[in-house]
């Protein structure tokens, strides 16, 4: 009911059209107080871990649970640090992540230029392997994978974390690139191409930059899933000082598996940079959906 | 499409040639020239793409469905056996629990985060004031590191101190296990999946935004109720995120791994022993490749009916506004 409602005042659109009526307001009213309800539950996990690692060690543990803790205590992240190399961590994971996006936009890039602006008879059939490439289950390759890096003696190294993304960056990343290039006007390339321009000044010269909004999205895609990875860098990471954040905080959490105030404390750490990252570039997410047309139009 | 692409380029050439007044066979001979360099260039274009998916995409697969043959323990070499594994897991009790587990978990939760994306995108759709602290809010724990997201829920459904039962307390209900409890742990995973919808909201969000205005004031101008404008407005302009969203969920689900590994280990009594948590465990701690490929190839194959199955059910329900034009 509260969905076919709603849409009304979507439908109803632009503010101040229809005049303000008791029920109009009490309907607004209601509106709001879904939303705050709803913002409240799902932000509930991460205040929660924000709030549970302020307390002091010990006293998370308390019936009624306190939703505020009524002492800050900043000791829970001194102690995180202090006995597990979680700056090393999180230099590692910068690094893992930083190399794969590079390898990622570069090279995703320019198979979305070659399937979306370039005139070659297989083009439908490559731009059809891509997605169906993306309806793959990740896991299918997983083992074989594994095999091939070990014979490349590429265990524990960040190697097979990075390198694969330097070969197409992933077909997801590839798609979105070529959504949004096919989108730019192709007169531009042909009045380059008049002027004498080849394939590579143009892609360089005039369709990156005129698609700086997809690189925006597919970095911060990336970004995320690099950064959040844990089943791959644990099947490949093994020594302790290669150990990214993800690892890192599941061996933390082998240690202190009941101390959930420091467990907190340590979650926050990983958690904590992807909220800024996402503070300073909201609009591309939602701006990724609809340059893709998964939305459908 | 392509024919006018090639009408174009046909244009340029003919105003290429034209300006500088070339003859006729040099003109065709240009253009084939421009034509053979720009499919050069495209495969050069394509080259990291291609060798990435021959490399770590068909090679594999196609080694997988050989180990899938094979018994391959690692520190011995790869020995031929046939139907062997795929007889075993006939047999493997393990394997069909986990493959239950995971049909469960994806049946229930793939509809259920589909709806509450879909209530949350309309709810997030509406011109309010703030609505944009509530999308992010709503969005927050799509953004959080699994293993964080896993330990926090973990947290959560503390027994004895999680916010869950306190909850519950205060409703005069009596406290549940949660993860502890063989018959909730699945419900509690999927609950605490319904939290990670925020991509699926997304995508939601942006096919709301892509309806034009117009077709509400057009409808209203009819005379159409509320529910009406949902039923034959929102719903079908909207079929093709559904779509979107029910495939791709599905496929994930099937692979739900990192949650149940980190909360659960499998437990208790293997009520959240997965599919690929098994698969993980025959592969990486059991060091039985040959059966893990097996395993992974008959995922393949099953995640490939599904998606099939929803193609071709998709033909009745999908609208796509282009076809209609």
């Amino acid at each position: 009911m509260t969905a076919s409602t709603a849409t009304t005042a979507a439908a109803s659109g632009v503010r101040g059209r229809r005049p303000w009526s008791p029920g109009r307001l009490a309907w607004r009213g209601l509106l709001h107080l879904t939303l705050i309800a709803m913002s409240l539950a799902f932000s509930m996990p991460v205040l929660w871990m924000l709030s549970t690692s302020l307390k002091p060690t010990g006293r998370e543990f308390s019936y009624p649970p306190q939703l505020l803790p009524t002492t800050i205590v900043w000791q829970n992240y001194l102690t995180v640090v202090q006995s597990v190399p979680f700056g090393l961590w999180f230099r590692n994971t910068l690094y893992i992540t930083a190399a794969s996006l590079a390898g990622t936009v570069l090279t995703a890039s320019m198979a979305g230029y070659a399937l979306a602006r370039l005139r070659f008879r297989e083009r439908g059939f490559w731009l059809l392997l891509v997605v169906s490439t993306m309806m793959l289950p990740g896991v299918v390759t997983l083992i074989p994978r594994f095999l091939i890096f070990k014979q490349l003696h590429w265990m524990d190294t960040f190697y097979p974390l990075i390198v694969p993304s330097w070969f197409g960056g992933g077909a997801f990343n590839v798609f979105l690139f070529r959504q949004f290039f096919a989108s730019i006007p192709l007169d531009f390339d042909e009045a380059a191409r008049m002027d004498g321009a080849d394939s590579f000044l143009i892609f360089r010269k005039l369709i990156l930059p005129l698609s700086m909004p997809v690189v925006a999205t597919v970095s911060i895609f990336t970004f995320l899933d690099h950064w959040n990875a844990f089943m791959e860098p644990m099947i490949y990471l093994s020594s302790r000082e290669h150990f990214t954040l993800a690892i890192g905080l599941n061996a933390f959490r082998g240690r202190y598996a009941t101390y959930y105030a420091l467990l907190m404390a340590a979650s926050a750490i990983t958690v904590v940079p992807i909220i800024i990252l996402f503070f300073f570039s909201q609009r591309y997410f939602i701006q990724g959906i609809s340059i893709t047309g998964l939305a459908g139009r | 499409m392509a024919g006018l692409r090639w009408r174009r380029l046909r244009r340029v050439a003919t105003v290429t040639s034209e300006a500088t007044a070339r003859t006729v066979t040099a003109r065709s001979a240009r253009r084939r020239g421009l034509l053979w360099r720009e499919h050069v260039d495209a495969y050069v274009f394509l080259a990291p793409w291609i060798m990435g998916f021959v490399a770590w995409t068909v090679g594999p697969m196609l080694a997988s469905g050989l180990l899938a043959f094979m018994d391959y323990e690692i520190l011995l070499p790869p020995v031929w056996s046939g139907l062997n594994n795929l007889s075993t897991m006939a047999k493997d009790p393990l394997f069909l629990t986990s493959l239950g587990n995971t049909a469960y978990y994806t049946f229930i939760a793939v509809p259920l985060q589909v709806a509450v994306a879909l209530f949350a995108a309309i709810l997030l759709n509406q011109k309010l004031r703030g609505v944009s602290v509530h999308r992010t809010a709503f969005y927050l724990p799509a953004l959080t590191p699994a293993v964080a997201n896993a330990l926090v829920w973990l947290w959560i459904f503390n027994p004895q101190f999680g916010l869950a039962n306190a909850g519950l307390r205060l409703l005069g209900l009596p406290a549940l296990k949660w993860f502890m409890s063989p018959e909730l742990a699945k419900p509690s995973m999927i609950i605490m999946s319904l939290w990670g919808t925020g991509g699926e909201m997304l995508i939601f969000l942006a096919g709301l935004q892509g309806i034009p205005e117009l077709y509400y004031e057009a409808a209203r101008v009819d005379g159409a109720r509320t529910r009406e404008m949902v039923r034959h407005i929102t719903i079908p302009l909207l079929s093709p995120s559904i779509f979107f969203n029910t495939v791709v969920g599905i496929i994930g689900s099937f692979q739900v791994f990192t949650t149940a590994f980190i909360a659960t280990g499998g437990g208790p009594q293997n009520a959240t022993l997965f599919y690929v948590l098994y698969l993980f465990r025959n592969g990486f701690q059991y060091f039985k490749m040959g059966y893990a490929s097996a395993l992974a190839w008959v995922l393949f194959a099953i995640t490939l009916a599904f998606t099939l199955l929803q193609f071709r059910l998709g033909r009745f329900w999908v609208y796509y506004e282009a076809e209609a034009k």
